[in-house]
Parts: structure tokens; sequence; C-alpha cells
């Protein structure tokens, strides 16, 4: 299992840290350690989640990006947006005003992801009337989900949608178009705002994908930096283009809570966000412990997009913004002034056939070894281990629990010293030295913390 | 061998399934076929909801090797007087208590029987029963 999966945005700027746990304490994988007083991360236990981004005190958890300037290696420069980001902008600012920014920093075409959200919803609907069998079916579109699904729960990956993201259908539309408009597919760079960290992770690393369908990402809180401090410094306005009109007033709502599920009409469905919330509900679908159930939209952020860790502002006023805006284009929809059916659609055909993922494949994080009597053996290994711990999941060992440190000594990733406990107990019996302690805990925890602060002060 | 042992408490319905997940998250562990966790975790499952409705509570006992894993479910209920009977799918003794909160639907012995490689039950009645179960991860 040290084969390297998966790319990570999520990293953590040791200069920065100082290891308080929290990131630890909070992680739902428990994937993070401290090491020699800083938070790092273990890779192959990682979903990209955004949780210790969320409650690091320091910012030093940061979410890697591609350089803006990345955008001058291609001539014609589209970004993809996702309606969300047009939902972090205070409601004097108006969507022509974003969309004539963005052009005016440096893309040709602006466009907006959940253009092809309703395509994306035919298709997962056709799917899941097309394997009754497999049911519940969960959607794929949260990315964290797809990677928790896929170390903590393996035993439900074939229950994953295989259809491709909204941003994925967008992408390839785009380029399409742009190639038959005389571009050549080189000179093409697509780039995509996210709002999440995982998002990040899956475009460059797509599961069961070899290529990715954008050329690059942004990140929504950069991105929101250069719009607004555009929009404050102009004197005046030039409305230079109007927005778009790409998205269907129920697709501007897609990534909230509920987007997908209030698209189709399955008798048993639920929607559920934040990613605790998720793997309790999980364990019970794993059990079988809920009958026909049918559809399940799985969200790792709490309302969803809209509390994504890159996006700018409260989550419920985003996500107010964004009903609003959906409201308003329901109201124009009704009116006459604008069609519900969109040109992406008259693509209809090419993209379905490109719809599909490659097989999402199990890697569980829970398997000791998959030889059984290797696995029984580190198992047997752990239970003695953790019996003789105290439970108190004190987080000194340096690990969230007192668990995680049984299973991180069973695969030499740690000592049982490393327990405060443990070594109480052996200086007591004079086969630990009180400055051999020490140096263990300067190991965990690095020399600043382990001072003499008593004397000193 | 690795040995556990859970309690289960009379009428306790809200805590029922606590000794089965704790089985599956073991079981994941090593490595077992995810369909077979699922049918352990069926069959320990129903056995827990047994003793929590008929059977005063009790105490699961769980043994675990390489090769198996067996779940001895042991309590000090009334008894079963006609084991023939409680393996029939339907048959039940539930009270209407018991069945008004979603539970004795008769689907618990069969239900059990179905999802593992053996079973044996040793019942007399005003003393108590022992439902033991093996699954072989092999099989």
């Amino acid at each position: 299992m040290n084969e390297n999966y998966f790319y990570h945005a999520l990293r953590i700027n040791h200069k920065i840290c100082f290891g308080c746990t929290l990131c630890m304490r909070n992680c739902p994988t428990e994937a993070i350690r401290v090491r020699n007083g800083k938070a790092t991360i273990y890779e192959n236990k990682c979903v990209d989640c955004g949780e210790c981004y969320k409650v690091c005190p320091s910012g030093a958890v940061y979410v890697a990006e591609d350089d803006f300037q990345s955008i001058y290696n291609f001539k014609h420069r589209v970004v993809l947006m996702p309606s969300v980001f047009l939902g972090q902008f205070p409601e004097d600012i108006k969507a022509s005003q974003v969309y004539s920014v963005i052009t005016e920093i440096g893309f040709n075409h602006v466009f907006e992801v959940e253009a092809s959200a309703f395509l994306h919803t035919i298709l997962s609907n056709k799917y899941i009337r097309e394997h009754e069998t497999k049911k519940p079916l969960i959607s794929t579109f949260c990315p964290a989900i797809v990677r928790l699904i896929q170390v903590k729960f393996p035993a439900l990956v074939d229950n994953l949608i295989p259809i491709k993201a909204p941003v994925d259908f967008t992408a390839i539309y785009i380029r399409k178009k742009l190639i038959e408009e005389g571009a050549n597919p080189e000179d093409i760079g697509i780039f995509y705002i996210t709002p999440c960290a995982a998002k990040i992770a899956a475009t460059k690393s797509p599961v069961g994908e070899d290529v990715s369908t954008v050329d690059g990402v942004l990140n929504m809180d950069t991105m929101y930096n250069i719009v607004l401090k555009e929009i404050k410094q102009k004197k005046e306005f030039n409305k230079k283009i109007t927005a778009n009109n790409d998205v269907t007033s129920d697709c501007v709502i897609f990534s909230l809570t509920n987007g997908e599920r209030r698209l189709n009409n399955f008798k048993k469905s639920f929607a559920i966000d934040e990613i605790h919330n998720v793997i309790e509900f999980l364990e019970r679908v794993e059990d079988d412990d809920i009958e026909d159930l049918d559809f399940l939209e799985l969200r790792a952020c709490d309302e969803s997009c809209a509390g994504g860790i890159l996006t700018c502002g409260n989550r419920f006023l985003i996500n107010d913004r964004m009903m609003q805006r959906a409201k308003k284009l329901a109201e124009r929809e009704r009116n006459g002034e604008t069609s519900r059916r969109k040109a992406i659609m008259n693509e209809r055909e090419y993209l379905t056939q490109n719809s599909h993922v490659g097989k999402i494949k199990p890697r569980s994080m829970m398997v000791l070894d998959e030889d059984r009597s290797v696995a029984f053996q580190k198992l047997t290994r752990i239970k003695e281990i953790e019996s003789k711990l105290p439970h108190t999941d004190c987080n000194v060992c340096g690990a969230p629990s007192c668990h995680a440190l049984a299973e991180d000594v069973a695969f030499d990733r740690a000592n049982m010293t490393d327990c405060v406990f443990m070594q109480r107990n052996l200086e007591k019996r004079g086969s630990l030295k009180v400055e051999e302690s020490v140096e263990i805990m300067k190991n965990i925890w690095g020399e600043d913390k382990l001072k003499d602060y008593i004397l000193n002060k | 061998m690795m040995h556990t042992e859970f309690t289960v408490v009379e009428g306790d319905f809200a805590n029922a399934g606590k000794a089965s997940s704790e089985i599956k998250k073991t079981l994941k562990q090593l490595n077992i076929d995810n369909q077979k966790i699922k049918k352990i975790v069926v069959a320990v499952y129903e056995a827990e909801v047994n003793a929590i409705a008929h059977a005063y509570g009790g105490t699961i006992f769980v043994d675990l090797d390489e090769e198996k894993i067996c779940v001895l479910i042991k309590d000090k209920g009334p008894g079963i007087p006609d084991i023939a009977r409680a393996m029939e799918k339907g048959f039940s003794t539930a009270s209407a208590k018991v069945r008004e909160m979603g539970f004795g639907a008769g689907m618990g012995l069969p239900n059990i029987k179905n999802n593992v490689d053996e079973l044996d039950i040793q019942t007399e009645v005003g003393v108590g029963t022992e439902i033991k179960m093996i699954v072989n991860f092999n099989s």
C-alpha cells in the first residue's frame, strides 16, 4: 500500500504549522500524524475532503494551485466557472460585471460549469434505471466522496455511478466547439475555478481515467480576490459582455445540497452533506440496513459546494444568493424570456459517447494486508498493543487515537514508547531514563515544545 | 485465535447492531470478501435482535482466526419450545410492542441459517438458549 495512488492538492506548510493537533483530531480518515512538531499527511488515507484546512488556526494547511500566468501558455483561454463562484459576490455586483472582468483579466471565453448539469442528470437517471440490481446508486459528483468510498467503503464502489462530472462534460463540449471553429487543439487552454481541494485532486489524477478534461485549475479564493479587486478599482463599468445564458434555473443550484436529488423522482433517495454525516450513513448502507434505497447524493462539505473550503464568505449566504438567482431565472423561463433548451444539448450524442469514466477501483485503507494470514497476525498485534494503551486518545504520541498509535506500531511507523503513559511506567520500573523520554517527545513535538520554559520564564 | 465479548441488554433496540458493526470493522481489516462480511453482519445482527427482543438480553462471544469466525450468543431467556417452527419463515412469537418497533417479522432464525455455514441451537425452555454460528472464510 506504499504506492502513491493519488495526487493531493492539500499540503501543509511546515514553516507555519506549530503542531496544534486540531487537523489530526478532525481528520475523518485518521490520515494525519504529528512528527517533529509538524502535521504530516499519510497520502494513502487522505481523501482531500479539506477538514484539516477548515480547522487549521494558523493557515498552515494550503491548497496547491496552478500559476495564474500559465493561462498564457495557450492562445484560446477558457475559464469554467461553477455557479457557486457567482454566489460569493455581494448582491450589488452583477453577473455581467463578473463576466466582463474575467474577460479583461486574460480569458477569451467564460462558461458556466453547470451548463451540462441537465445532460448529466439525464444520463445519471438513465444509468440508475438500467442498474436496478446495484441499488442504491451513489452520485460521483463530489470527488472527496468517491475517494472516501474507495478507501473506507470498498464494498460500495460498484454502487458509484460511473459518469463524468458536469465540469468534464462542459470542458469536452467547449473543446469540441473551439476546434470546430478552427482552433488548434494545442492552443486551447481550459481552466476550472475550483471551490475545493478534492476537485483539484480529481482533475490532476481523475479516478478511473487517464487524462484530465481540463488544462489547469485555479482556486476560487484567488479568483475571487482578482475579480473583486478589478471591480472595486473600476471607476465606471463598461458592460463589454452580458452573462452567458448557459444554465437552466434548476441547474444553477445543482452543486447545492439536494441539487441532484431534486432533479430525479426516485421513491427513496437522500441528500446528505458534511463528511461525518456521510460516513455515519454509509456505515448503515454498507450493512444493507436501509431497504429499497434508490439514490444517494452525498457531499463532503456542509452546505455542499457553497461550503467548499476555497469559497469566500458564509456558506448560508452563498446558498441563499444562488437560490435567489435560480428563482429569478425560473421566472424568466416561465415568462418565455429565456429558453430552457441550451446550445449544449445539440451535442448530446457526442457528449453521451464520452460520458463514462473507467472502472472505479476499491483501494481499501482498512485492509491490513492482502494476505489474510499476515493481516490476521497484524490484527492480533494491534489488539494486543491497544490493550496496553490507556484509551485516553490524548494525542500526545502524535497520533489521533490510541487505536491509531497501535496500528502505527504494528506497521513500524511508531513505537510503544511514544505513549506518555508507557513512558511513565517504564521510568518507574527504571527501564527508561527521563532523558530518553524527553528525546522521544522531541521527535514527536520538536525541540521548541520541549524547552525548559519553567526555568526560563 | 482472537476472542471478543459483547453484552446485549434486554429491550435495548436502540443499541442493536453494536456487536455486528464491530465485527464488520474487524473483518474489513482482514481483507474478507465483502459479500461474506455482509452475510456475517446480517446473521449476527439478527441474533442480537433476538436476544434483545425475546431473551432478556445475553452475551455474545466472538472467536476469530484466519480461517473462520465463530459467534456464540448465550442468553438466559425463555428458550425456544419448538425449534422447527421457529426456523419457519414468518413464524414469530414477538409481542405487539416489539412488532410496533419494526421487529418481529419472523425472519430471525431463517435469516441466520441462510447466511452462515454452520448453525447449532441448544435451547431449554425456562433456562435459555445458545446459538452458535460459524462462517468459513474460504468456503
